[in-house]
């Protein structure tokens, strides 16, 4: 093993983030030693520290929106503790919509992405073709790219496709991911060719040894990265808020973001919106972390 | 593309790569030739025709059709369109507030590297001391990441309300004077940032760990039964080991935080103020606010060449240092 970490070494699909060793105490050293004291004492306070705005969310939308308006740091206001907020928010209807949005344009987003790079990715990594490496070469530059700096010609382009205001004009720029290709090369790269072969001298073409031996060997990964690109999809603001105008079309961030401003000063509402957007992703965490946090890291070094 | 690169990546005779053969992956040759590497391209183009129309239509043609709208009086509105050279350059030149907005995406950048990777490292670090509580301390460190910009924005906005906000509460708790956080300029853009640290240091801490499980445990051991403490282990064999996915942390955040908008945006309410505009909501204004894709365009690639410079820069540096080391 080398002395330095490499990338490669870390973005290892075996990286599991998840299996802390219990070993860097000395050999002899106490188990409640003042530095362990000290350590957790720190993990706690930064603990509390970053789990304090959202259990304030939490705590603002479960008041009434007299109590959260007059301020103050009481946990539960003067009128007591109410659903209030809530029941206003999803009483309004475009929440669901906007939440159905979210979910499967995120869904197709990620399948799409998925699919075409992993395809791409094996054909990088294992045909040899014309151009091949100067085409890898002009993938991997892009990831440089900031899709930023894109939106005024690709809003300009989806307005010759008539795609503005579409679900696929939301879902198309969003499919592109160059660093998923990187980090599926790598792996396929990875992949003893032999086994491979075996089903090469079977007969079978390079379609049927791609989907039968080689997808089901790179499940872990393709969960991996999958989940990333949800969490991307399902997050990500920008591309949407340009090209969605139609109220039922839009995603969740999005919605959200219009109906801010028409609420005003309903702080228990808006927090309530708040706590409910958020639910989601955390309650899928809640249950996978394990997994979640092995697909963000395994995935995270690829670039963003 | 030239000919030299076609020349160079053609199947050439080598003998020691045999066509349709992978270079990963070295075989004994197949008895067929023109044929069977006449089909081998084929199926290589099948497996990446979807990927690569989707890259050339919203990467590759973007990118190309930008420099030209870069170069004409386009409006959103569809008239304009003739092309005036590099006006459009000349005016963003000459920008005071595209030249603004460059130095606050600059300055967010320079005011939330340095916690994000600092915070992630000691979160990191304290996490895997393999102290009791594992999964409530990645839930607390990461879950922030996974909320929208939406989220964090609203949950932000209301932490800093002037009046009745958690932020100023505390401060007149322990007997400060209030801050307008996101009225006042030059603290806007400070408020932002803190909220910003706080939605996405569980990434960088998530990195960290990824590279602190990679570090060999037997180096622990052998340093212990030398004698070596706690201290010294985390000075000479943490800290070290750790240095190569530092920079790559470095290179990433700062790349991050120069593509600011969404939280920005949402926190000031659409409302930018002068002092927290970054370049990517400048870009923005002038395409959507303004109509005017043609200058829009043209900020777009001075905003491209910034990422560009810093990329590069820091690619340079730290290939430098792998070199030196």
């Amino acid at each position: 093993m080398s002395a330095t970490t490499t990338l490669n070494e870390i973005d290892a699909p075996g990286a599991d983030v998840t299996q802390v060793r219990r070993t860097n105490r000395m050999p002899g050293e106490k188990r409640f030693g003042l530095l362990r004291i000290l350590a957790f004492a720190a993990l706690v306070s930064m603990a509390v520290l970053w789990l304090l705005p959202v259990f304030w969310a939490l705590v603002t939308s479960f008041k009434t929106e007299t109590d959260a308006a007059s301020g103050g740091l009481d946990l539960i206001g003067p009128s007591g503790f109410t659903t209030q907020a809530f029941e206003a928010i999803l009483s309004q209807g475009n929440v669901y919509i906007w939440a159905l949005n979210s979910l499967w344009t995120s869904a197709v987003i990620t399948a799409i992405t998925v699919a075409i790079s992993a395809l791409a990715a094996y054909a990088f990594s294992r045909l040899d073709f014309k151009g091949s490496r100067w085409i890898f070469l002009a993938v991997i530059a892009s990831i440089i790219v900031p899709s930023q700096a894109l939106i005024i010609p690709l809003y300009y382009q989806m307005l010759t496709f008539n795609m503005v205001d579409t679900y696929w004009g939301l879902i198309l720029p969003q499919v592109v991911m160059a660093p998923i290709v990187f980090i599926l090369k790598k792996f396929f790269d990875a992949v003893p060719v032999e086994l491979e072969d075996a089903a090469r001298v079977d007969g079978a073409g390079r379609l049927r040894v791609f989907f039968s031996v080689v997808l089901p060997l790179s499940r872990p990964i393709l969960g991996a990265v999958s989940i990333f690109v949800f969490i991307q999809a399902w997050n990500n603001f920008l591309w949407p808020f340009l090209i969605i105008n139609d109220t039922t079309l839009m995603t969740l961030p999005v919605g959200l973001q219009t109906v801010l401003s028409a609420y005003g000063v309903q702080y228990s509402q808006v927090m309530a919106q708040a706590v409910l957007a958020a639910l989601p992703l955390v309650i899928v965490f809640l249950f996978y972390q394990r997994q979640i946090v092995k697909g963000v890291a395994t995935t995270g070094f690829g670039g963003q | 593309m030239t000919d030299v690169m076609a020349d160079r990546s053609a199947v050439g005779p080598d003998p020691e790569v045999t066509p349709g053969e992978t270079r990963s992956g070295p075989r004994p040759a197949p008895p067929t030739q023109r044929q069977a590497r006449r089909r081998g391209q084929l199926a290589a183009w099948a497996f990446l025709a979807p990927f690569m129309v989707a890259f050339v239509l919203f990467v590759i043609w973007p990118l190309i059709h930008g420099i030209y709208l870069s170069l004409t009086d386009q409006s959103l509105t569809g008239t304009g369109g003739s092309f005036i050279g590099l006006q459009n350059y000349s005016e963003a030149l000459s920008d005071a507030v595209m030249w603004r907005s460059i130095g606050n995406t600059v300055w967010f950048t320079v005011i939330t590297t340095v916690p994000l990777v600092l915070f992630a490292l000691i979160m990191a670090l304290l996490v895997n001391t393999g102290l009791p509580g594992q999964w409530l301390w990645r839930l607390s460190f990461f879950m922030p990441f996974l909320l929208a910009s939406t989220v964090i924005s609203q949950i932000w906005v209301w932490i800093f309300n002037p009046e009745i906000g958690a932020a100023n509460e505390i401060l007149s708790a322990v007997g400060l004077e209030p801050i307008a956080w996101l009225q006042t300029a030059n603290v806007d853009l400070i408020s932002i940032a803190i909220a910003t640290i706080w939605w996405t240091v569980g990434f960088n801490f998530l990195l960290y760990l990824a590279a602190l499980q990679n570090i060999p445990t037997l180096q622990y051991e052998a340093a212990a039964v030398d004698g070596a403490g706690p201290w010294r282990q985390l000075f000479s064999i943490t800290l070290p080991q750790l240095g190569p996915v530092t920079g790559v942390i470095l290179i990433l955040q700062m790349l991050a935080s120069l593509k600011l908008f969404d939280q920005a945006y949402q926190m000031m309410d659409g409302n930018s103020s002068e002092s927290s505009r970054p370049i990517v909501q400048y870009i923005f204004e002038a395409g959507f606010v303004g109509y005017r894709f043609g200058y829009a365009s043209a900020i777009s690639y001075i905003f491209f060449v910034l990422i560009l410079l810093v990329g590069i820069t820091q690619m340079i540096v730290l290939r430098r240092r792998k070199e030196d080391s």
